[in-house]
């Protein structure tokens, strides 16, 4: 009762302290990151905050972001010091085994934790860039100038500063990369299932359009599309969405083909549920986890394709920011000023890193003959 | 394994078919037509649609289709609006280029890639191991542009102009200017110092991928009951190493040249835009903007083409070394 209170005492001073202290660093460190930096951003722009209630959408969502991951943080670390923790005997779950064995692996914890952070920080981008992603100083003395305290990462060769496009960038590549997946996931899991559980020529047809789709260089495929129509962020998303799910769909159909013959489903059908729900209730949520893995992994290589796209001029069009066309904005003063491309590209390393990290750890997590 | 070989021709086919009707389709039902390219505004609208009918455009697409198939089965790939010559001689020109650069980081992706795979299996959970895995996964998330951005940064430009290195690579093109007056020797080396970046940037992506699965493969192997029996009867290490297990971890890489094909020729647009190497990619890729139909149908085939090949390859080179799945 005591210890009870200890953490709660904890958790009032510093949210997260206790998960810390009793060893769940992963959980721990989140919400106290979470915690100190939003009170660092709610202290240090403080002038800034009562305007942006009234402001654009993304300026109210940062808004909201800050108070409400502020709350959650606190609240969840007070209610969460007050459990009883105790071993837990029944109702062990194949996820929970799967969070446990993913919550031992410090590399890819790591990975989740960054992600969570830049999830946060590219809702708060407003608040937190110094200046305006897309505004210009002047020429003559800004442009191309080093790493300067008005400027933590310099200016590009318009004069605008590298650390604002920066932060900006990261919305348009995570949100890029969410949604695409999010699409191809979604496509490819319905297609992969329906031609798995049909079989036939159904699965034929559907299999053969996914080798071509497969055979194609994904990036030479992408370029013609994109340079077909006129690029833009919309067209970016739904044309890396619809031709990464031909991967998913033949993870999934090899996935259904080998649940099709299990008892449950067979009594499913023996039972006469339409193939429907055979497929949405039955199938499908058995066939998720290598799916969770390829979906991780795939977040890592569509912000790379995103990016690239970006870096050849046919992804996210100027003055927008986006990594890639940072990059490509360096290219041609690489000598003068290095930094130019060098930042944009750290930041994709670090955050295709992360999701491959994250990836690999769900992967070792979710297959139960690497559990150990 | 003559049946097997032409069980597995006779699938990819239509396959190749289906490849060149998808391309087909996609380019020819975009809106934009390649004649713009030569017209000036002034021009006489008779004038324009004599040339719409030179290039055959003023006939319905399913008409173009078939003709166009079956010009492409007789190995006629038709006329490129921009380069003005026979699409096949533009490809004939570029292609050699693009197979040199894409063979070379091949090989070395490959090579390196096996080597440290093979070296973290044996020396598992090793401080060497830990820290190749993390060196390893960082050039795996790393997009290869960028990567080839920061070659030049550094070993050329740097190199040559900040830190005074003796040596510094070329950041662009085949060939230096004075090639043509070098001897033969020079010309070698002058090749080979234009190759270094490219392949580099190329091949060091991939080699991250192959080392993990390298890895992963060996592990797998080396835990089966030959390799405990092949220790237990007193082998060396290096025996049972090379001989037993290494043999064995090599099977499922091939199946990593198939997928990695693929992968390696998306590379090669991004490496020959920066390094202005004359290739494929560069070529498709200038061709798209230019609308210049013909090259972009016949390049974007031929790259499937390549693929398609190589998958081939991959299977049958498969069914080589693993006798069990053959016929299946």
């Amino acid at each position: 009762m005591s210890e009870m209170r200890g953490g709660r005492v904890l958790a009032a001073a510093l949210p997260g302290l206790p998960q810390l202290l009793s060893g769940r660093w992963g959980v721990g460190t989140t919400a106290l990151l979470t915690w100190i930096g939003m009170w660092w951003i709610v202290i240090t722009k403080l002038d800034r905050i009562p305007a942006f209630f009234g402001g654009a959408w993304d300026e109210k969502l940062a808004v909201w972001t800050v108070l409400v991951a502020l709350s959650t943080s606190g609240i969840w670390s007070w209610r969460d010091a007050g459990l009883e923790r105790g071993p837990k005997v029944v109702g062990v779950s194949q996820w929970d085994l799967a969070v446990r064995a993913f919550s031992k692996n410090r590399t890819a914890v790591a990975g989740l934790i960054v992600i969570v952070g830049l999830y946060l920080i590219a809702l708060v981008t407003p608040l937190i860039a110094p200046h305006d992603p897309n505004a210009q100083y002047d020429l003559l003395t800004n442009r191309l100038i080093g790493m300067s305290a008005a400027h933590p990462l310099g200016t590009d060769q318009f004069a605008r500063d590298v650390l604002s496009r920066l932060l900006y960038g990261a919305r348009i590549s995570l949100t890029i990369g969410f949604v695409a997946v999010s699409i191809s996931v979604t496509i490819g899991t319905l297609v992969g299932a329906i031609a798995g559980f049909l079989g036939g020529f159904v699965d034929g047809a559907i299999m053969r359009f996914v080798d071509m789709v497969i055979s194609f260089p994904r990036l030479v495929l992408l370029i013609t599309i994109i340079a077909i129509f006129q690029p833009s962020i919309f067209l970016i998303i739904a044309v890396l969405g619809l031709t990464l799910w031909p991967g998913t769909a033949r993870i999934v159909r090899g996935e259904v083909l080998s649940l099709r013959e299990r008892e449950f489903v067979q009594a499913a059908e023996a039972l006469g549920y339409p193939k429907r729900r055979i497929i949405l209730r039955h199938l499908i949520p058995n066939a998720l986890a290598p799916v969770i893995v390829a979906a991780t992994l795939g977040m890592g290589n569509t912000i790379v394709l995103e990016a690239g796209l970006s870096f050849l001029g046919l992804g996210v069009q100027p003055p927008t920011a986006s990594w890639g066309t940072m990059v490509a904005a360096g290219r041609n003063t690489l000598l003068t000023a290095w930094w130019l491309s060098t930042f944009p590209g750290l930041a994709i390393v670090f955050t295709v890193l992360s999701f491959n990290l994250v990836g690999d750890g769900l992967r070792d997590a979710l297959d139960p003959r690497l559990r150990t | 394994m003559t049946k097997y070989i032409l069980w597995r021709l006779a699938g990819s086919v239509p396959l190749v078919l289906g490849i060149a009707t998808i391309i087909f389709f996609l380019v020819n039902l975009a809106p934009g037509d390649p004649t713009l390219l030569l017209l000036s505004p002034g021009m006489n609208q008779e004038v324009v649609e004599q040339m719409r009918a030179n290039f055959g455009l003023d006939q319905p697409v399913y008409i173009r289709y078939v003709k166009w198939l079956g010009a492409m089965l007789t190995g006629d790939f038709g006329y490129s609006f921009s380069h003005s010559r026979p699409v096949l001689e533009v490809i004939k020109g570029v292609l050699p280029n693009t197979l040199i650069l894409s063979a070379f980081a091949l090989v070395i992706a490959f090579v390196t890639g096996i080597v440290l795979g093979t070296i973290q299996a044996v020396r598992q959970y090793s401080l060497m191991d830990s820290t190749m895995s993390v060196v390893l996964l960082f050039f795996y998330s790393m997009p290869s542009f960028w990567l080839a951005l920061m070659l030049i940064l550094s070993l050329s430009l740097y190199a040559r102009n900040v830190w005074d290195w003796p040596i510094w690579f070329p950041a662009s093109g085949m060939t230096g200017v004075d090639h043509e007056f070098l001897s033969f020797a020079g010309r070698i080396q002058d090749r080979v110092m234009h190759l270094v970046l490219p392949t580099l940037s190329l091949s060091l992506v991939l080699t991250a991928g192959i080392a993990r699965y390298m890895r992963a493969s060996m592990l797998e192997v080396v835990r089966q009951d030959f390799v405990r029996t092949a220790h237990a009867k007193g082998l060396p290490e290096r025996v049972v190493v090379f001989k037993h297990a290494l043999r064995n971890a090599l099977i499922p890489i091939i199946t990593l040249v198939g997928l990695y094909i693929p992968v390696l020729f998306s590379g090669t647009v991004f490496i020959e835009m920066i390094f202005a190497w004359p290739g494929m990619g560069r070529t498709l890729f200038d061709a798209i903007f230019q609308r210049d139909y013909p090259v972009v149908m016949a390049g974007t085939f031929f790259f499937a083409l390549m693929v398609v090949t190589a998958n081939l390859v991959a299977d049958v080179l498969y069914a080589v070394v693993d006798p069990r799945i053959r016929y299946e």
